[in-house]
């Protein structure tokens, strides 16, 4: 299976974190890296969403479907920070 | 027609468009080929939807930025760029831009009429990796270092890169505008997936 890259779930982010993230900035738990989640690695139906750092291959997102619930983890991110729009507290 | 089951639940799946072709002014016909199609009745119908949007905030361009705009697109990744070459237009922007676009055949290069629409302020060049058409004055063969050394905004003149289209050619791209000089984050990707 190809790897795509965070553009391709956009959509995903938006319904978990209610809105835009991809050009969010993370932070891999593991090796430093810091990329706009755009560019971060992503494995579709892996099963599940899996997003990997693109610098060392590790695991920073984890999203799952399961009877109509998103079960999110997020552990290998050392920190995700995104720029709050103009307007919002 | 093979099987004929009328399905208990309906299951929405993602199909790719094989072909568009307009009917009358008014009537499109699109062919979809769903990769798990169990047959159908002559007169059943689908429903159709289309993702939800507008979703992205990374793979976007604005006439704000006057860098030198570097398009670089394979296959159906023209999509997203060819979306930025209208609004450029629409804008009435007078940013410098260049296509440069991958495609199997002639027959495969959407919007083939749209590009030659564009004139000054836009070159469009295309390169044919399959095959080429008698006469074809363009590139062809596969991307690399060389097409791109000749087609590509120099590095000096700080422009901005979209890459899009299959993730092996996206990566290889973008490999190799690093190597012509062009920084990482003047190099925005969105990749496919498979070819």
């Amino acid at each position: 299976m190809d790897a795509v890259d965070g553009n391709a779930i956009g959509g995903l982010l938006i319904d978990v974190f209610g809105t835009e993230m991809t050009a969010a900035n993370s932070t891999c738990g593991t090796c430093g890296t810091g990329r706009p989640v755009a560019e971060l690695v992503v494995y579709r139906r892996a099963p599940g969403t899996v997003v990997r750092c693109r610098t060392c291959g590790s695991v920073l997102m984890v999203f799952v479907k399961v009877h109509g619930v998103t079960c999110v983890d997020l552990d290998g991110l050392a920190s995700l920070s995104q720029l709050v729009a103009r307007g919002d507290s | 027609m093979e099987t004929t089951a009328v399905r208990r639940r309906l299951t929405w799946q993602a199909a790719a468009v094989t072909s568009i072709a307009r009917e009358t002014a008014s009537v499109v016909t699109i062919e979809l080929e769903p990769p798990d199609w169990p047959g159908h009745l002559a007169g059943q119908h689908l429903d159709v939807r289309l993702t939800a949007g507008p979703i992205g905030g990374y793979f976007v361009w604005e006439p704000t930025d006057d860098s030198p705009l570097m398009l670089i697109a394979g296959g159906s990744g023209v999509v997203p760029l060819r979306s930025m070459l209208r609004h450029r237009l629409r804008a009435g922007s007078d940013v410098p831009a260049r296509l440069l676009y991958s495609s199997r055949t002639l027959p495969d290069v959407i919007y083939r009429g749209e590009l030659d629409q564009y004139g000054d302020g836009v070159r469009v060049i295309c390169t044919l990796t399959r095959s080429q058409p008698p006469g074809w004055t363009g590139y062809s063969g596969r991307v690399n270092t060389a097409m791109l050394a000749e087609t590509v905004w120099p590095a000096s003149q700080h422009p901005l890169a979209f890459v899009c289209g299959p993730t092996t050619f996206v990566e290889a791209v973008a490999e190799n505008l690093i190597g012509l000089g062009y920084p990482s984050e003047r190099i925005k990707t969105e990749r496919f997936g498979g070819t």
